[in-house]
Parts: structure tokens; sequence; C-alpha cells
């Protein structure tokens, strides 16, 4: 196998580069009007109410937060699991992984009642909470991932690659393990409490971070005028394919072991069948789009080398991905909490027993999509300051 | 006379070890004294964890179309409503229920239920959301950074979360937009001395008595008597959470 060299990213013309980069800051800035028009109101002129207090800026921000574990897995593979096909991707890897997290950390912090005290929660830990948990192991992934990039950059620190590989590897595992527990510790309601939403959100960020993982790759080649291999993608696209198909094992896992409890046939027929636009986001949205089409696409002979389609087949799972956390997250909330088992709710001013609406606003929509633009933006910019991507990604002659 | 004695100069050891003797005291000493000074009044002043507040509903009593303890709740705390239920804070609201198989009917106030083992407390990150000894839980308003996982992991929907500008606060109940806030079970009633909160006082002025607020410690209190002499069920009692309020007639 030939040398890798590894340089920063131009784009042909300053042009191209720059005008880039303004799209995105261009992105942001209205995302910072969206968070400021929220704040200062408060957040009644959000979809959000005290019936659905986690909305669409917590879907954005948890799935950019599961997306940024599962972004790492590549450079994971190249040290930890010794895939020399995966380890010149490994700098990119551990890039996007940052960006990924910083931007949806950005976007949950925007949507906190008090964003001002971000001191406060870096500074009051009450570890019975995992939250608190998620706070420091968000923060510790920065520190082990910058590291990991370092020494995966500077051949002095090589030496501490493989350690430094592993500590990551087990990190991440354990930030989405944290990730997963939010949901999974919440005992009051019941589309939630559940040991399986930790594994379940590991496998997920497997798929989300790695559908990013070969969208920003692809785009990033194109914009750079840089040669990508077909060899390289159809590994990555192969490795979609198996945790596109994990993903979908361990939703079936969940609803089935919920159809088993009785006391859960009202949540699971919510979800699966009478639940209006989240039974739809579910079969549409989360399997057909984010499941079955991509399978589809991955492993028909037809599209055996097409980038289009490795490219849908990504967007799609996300998409479907995005879908599936849009489930989780305000699907269970919008069923109604059963405070007074057996009894049906005659009257009520606070929305007991009823289903929860949620209608995202277009602010809480910005916001969103900025925590995307933030997270493409530190790649934009870490790829050019550092040497990140490799001068060339093409096949290599033979072996490897 | 000399004496050539290798031996340390006896008096000198014992001044020296005088001198840090008194020294230490000196600065330990105010220390001792401040938390001792500190520490003297909790009985009167602060929580003790000789009580447990607690409140027992009778949901025959409610009655129905009656809002005294909505109301009275709202004009103690300065909980002003802005038309807009979905967002609007509510720490106490009456419910109607029919039980499913039955199709008994019934009515009754929820708010926060105080519980022993709050799930609230356990999720808040910062620790805002806490437990005081004599059982009552709240938010402090200093430290809360407007998560909202208490609200995600209260099984009772108990809290509200400040949606919009304050205006008009009551000095009872300092209240912060971006916070969550919940029934504080007249919190600066009972550190007053006072054995009555204000949805007890409204209820019992309407004539209804359906609200019961007492200590649940004391064996001689009416709370405590009328548990021990009736049936009474806690919400969600499959939880575990040892709540402090309590339901009879449900």
């Amino acid at each position: 196998m030939s040398k890798m060299y590894y340089r920063e990213l131009y784009c042909g013309t300053p042009v191209r580069y720059w005008a880039g980069m303004a799209l995105l800051g261009t992105i942001v800035a209205i995302a910072m009007g969206a968070a400021f028009y929220m704040e200062h109101n408060g957040h009644w002129v959000t979809g959000m109410s005290n019936q659905v207090v986690w909305g669409l800026p917590h879907v954005f921000a948890i799935f950019l937060i599961v997306a940024a574990s599962g972004a790492l897995n590549v450079a994971s593979i190249g040290s930890v699991f010794g895939g020399p096909m995966y380890k010149p991707l490994g700098r990119f890897s551990s890039l996007l992984a940052i960006g990924l997290l910083a931007g949806g950390l950005a976007v949950l912090l925007l949507d906190l009642g008090r964003p001002d005290r971000l001191i406060i929660a870096m500074t009051y830990y009450n570890f019975k909470s995992i939250f608190a948990w998620n706070i420091i192991l968000y923060s510790g992934f920065f520190a082990i991932v910058g590291l990991y990039l370092w020494a995966m950059m500077d051949r002095k620190a090589n030496r501490y690659y493989r350690p430094i590989g592993f500590a990551a590897f087990f990190w991440r595992l354990a930030l989405t393990t944290g990730t997963g527990s939010i949901f999974g510790f919440l005992v009051a309601r019941e589309a939630y409490d559940a040991a399986i939403m930790a594994p379940m959100f590991i496998i997920m960020s497997f798929s989300y971070g790695l559908a990013f993982f070969i969208i920003t790759l692809i785009a990033a080649y194109m914009w750079g005028d840089r040669e990508l291999g077909d060899l390289r993608l159809a590994r990555l696209k192969n490795l979609l394919g198996v945790f596109v198909g994990a993903v979908l094992y361990f939703a079936l896992v969940f609803n089935l072991t919920n159809l088993y409890v009785t006391q859960h046939h009202g949540v699971e027929s919510f979800i699966l069948l009478n639940g209006g636009v989240y039974t739809a986001m579910f079969w549409l949205g989360q399997v057909l789009i984010g499941g079955i089409v991509p399978l589809f696409l991955i492993y028909s002979p037809a599209f055996d080398k097409a980038r289009w389609a490795i490219a849908a087949a990504s967007v799609m799972v996300l998409i479907g991905g995005f879908f599936q956390i849009y489930v989780i997250v305000i699907g269970g909330q919008a069923f109604p909490m059963s405070i007074f088992p057996g009894k049906e709710v005659l009257e009520s001013s606070f929305y007991d027993g009823t289903v929860n609406a949620y209608a995202p606003s277009l602010p809480e929509m910005l916001l969103g999509i900025g925590g995307i633009a933030i997270a493409m933006t530190m790649v934009a910019v870490g790829a050019r300051m550092f040497k990140v991507f490799p001068e060339s990604l093409e096949d290599p002659g033979e072996g490897a | 006379m000399s004496v050539k004695n290798d031996q340390p100069d006896m008096n000198r050891r014992k001044f020296v070890g005088t001198t840090v003797a008194a020294a230490g005291a000196v600065v330990v000493a105010p220390g001792v004294l401040l938390h001792t000074v500190a520490g003297a009044d909790s009985e009167s002043q602060g929580a003790s964890a000789k009580h447990r507040w607690g409140m027992l509903i009778d949901a025959n009593k409610c009655a129905e179309g009656c809002s005294a303890c909505v109301d009275a709740c709202n004009s103690e705390h300065g909980l002003i409503g802005h038309d807009r239920p979905a967002t609007d804070a509510q720490w106490i609201r009456a419910v109607k229920l029919k039980d499913l198989n039955t199709g008994h009917i019934n009515r009754l106030v929820m708010m926060c239920q105080h519980c022993e083992h709050p799930p609230c407390v356990d999720v808040c990150p910062t620790g805002a959301s806490f437990k005081r000894t004599d059982g009552i839980v709240l938010v402090d308003r200093h430290i809360c950074i407007g998560c909202r996982y208490c609200m995600m992991a209260c099984p009772y929907k108990a809290r509200s979360f400040v949606h919009e500008d304050l205006k008009d606060q009551s000095i009872n109940a300092p209240r912060g937009k971006g916070c969550v806030e919940g029934c504080t079970m007249c919190v600066h009633r009972i550190d007053r001395g006072e054995t009555m909160t204000a949805c007890q006082e409204a209820c019992h002025k309407d004539g209804h008595g359906a609200i019961l607020f007492g200590d649940l410690k004391d064996p001689d209190s009416e709370i405590s008597q009328a548990l021990k002499s009736q049936n009474s069920r806690q919400l969600r009692a499959d939880l575990k959470l040892n709540t402090g309020v309590r339901y009879s007639n449900l």
C-alpha cells in the first residue's frame, strides 16, 4: 500500500470554500436569532408546553449527539479492530464526531430555560442524575477524542495511538449508554423505562454516525476535488447495511417485549396503530424510509457501486433516524401518563388522560437545523486547519 | 552553676506545645462557635426531620364545579394565567375521574405528591430539585437550569415550566422565567409556624373540608388520626415513592 498523505482541505478556488462557509455561517446566524427569540419571549412561543416539555430542539440535539458517538466508529475500527481500509479515515471520523457533538450540545444548551446558567450545569452535580453523568461524559468525549486526533496526527504521539483509541472506544460506548439511559431510567412514562434503551441507542448511533460519515465524506471529496475510491465506499456501505438491519432488529425486540406486557398495550397501539402522525412516522419514516429502502439500495446488485445509491441510502438512514428519535422523544410524551390506572379522566385543566398535542414551531426548527450547520462548520474549519483528509482515497492496488 | 546537658529544655518544649494548642483553638473555635450558633435555632427556623408534612384528600368531599383551592393557590403564589392553558403554570388542579369498570365518578385535586423518594430529585442534574428534611419537595430557583428533566420524570405531572416573563410576583413564592416549579406545600406558611396551607384554608372556608394538611410524623395530629382510622391510598403506589399526599374514598 502506498504511503498516505494528508492535506488541509482546499476547494480549488478560495471562493468555493468561503462560499460554503458563508452559507453555513448564515444558517448558524439564523439559528442564533431563533434561539434569542425563544429565550427572550419565553418558551410559550415554541410548540412546547407543560405536557410536551421536550420538543423539536431535543430531537435534533439527541439525534446529533447519538450520531456523534457513532461517527467515531470508523476511527475505532481502524485502531481498536485493526481495519487497514478504515485507518486513513480515522482523523476525519474523530473530527466529525467532535463537530456533531458540539452541534448537538449547542442546540440542547440553547433550548434550556436558563442557558445562561451553563456554569451552574458545569459546577453543581447531582451524581444520582444520569443527566449530570452525561455532562461529564460529553466533556470527557471532547477531551479524549481531541487527544485521539492528536495521537493520529502527531508522529511523536503515535505510541499513544492504540491506548487512546481503546479509551475513546469505551468512552463512546459509555456516552451512548448515558444518552439512552436518559429515557431508560424514566419510570414515570410507559414509552420509556426500559433497559434496552441503552443498547438500542448504541446501535442507533452506529447507524446514524456512519450514515453521517459517508455523506460528509462524499461531500468533502466532491467539494475538494479529491479522489475517493469505490472499494472503500463499498466497505462503508456494507457496514451501514449491517447497522441498519441491527436498528430494525432492536426496534422489533423493543416493541415485541412491550406487546407482551398488558400494561403497555396502550402505548404500543398508540405508536403502532392509532397514534396518527406518530404511527405514520414509525412505519413510513423509521421502518420504510430509514430501514427497508436503504437496505434495498445497499444490498441490491442493481446498485452495486452506484455512488448516488450509497448517498441516497445514507440520507434516508438519517431521515429515518430523525423520525425514530422524534417518535421516541415526542411520541413518548404525547401518550398520556397513567396516573390513575383503571380510571378514565372526564375533566382536567392540565390535559390529564388525553393525547398531548405538539406542533413544532419555526424557531425550534431553525435552531435544530442550526445545530447541524454548527457541526458542519466545525468540520469544515477543522479540515481546513488540520491535515485530516487523505490527499487521495483511491483504491489500493491490491491487498489491504 | 552551669549544667551541661544535651537534653532539650522542657520548659521551651512546653511553651511551644501550649502556643500551638492556643493557636489551634483560636483558629478552630470561631468555626465551632458559628456552627453551634447556626444549628441552635434549627428547630424553630429551618426544616426539621422531626416532621413530615403531608395531606389527605377526600375524593368524596371535593365538590363539583368548585375551584376554591385552585384560586387560593394562584393568588397565594402569584400564579397569573395568560389564557394559554397548555403553558400556564398550575400547581394544583381538579380532576374528575370515572372508574372504567364500575362507572363510579370521583373528583379530586392533584398537586406535587411530595414523595419520600422523589424521581424529580433523582434526575435533576444540578440538585436544584431537592427534598427538605421535613419531606417538602422544592426547586431551588437559583440553580435550576430549566432542562425540564424533572417534568419528564414526575409520574404525577405535578410541575410547570415558567414559559414567559413574570410580573407582579408574590413575596410568598419567588419564581423564575425559564425555571421549573410546583406546589411548595405553602412552605412559607409552615416556616412561619402556620398550620394550614392556602388550598386547605380555602376548601374549609367553602365548607367542603376535602383537604387535610398536617404532620404525618406526629401520631396525635388530625391527619395521622384520620389516616389511621380510614382507608387511604397513594397514587401510583406501585412505584413505591411513599407520597406525602394521600387520597381517601378514591
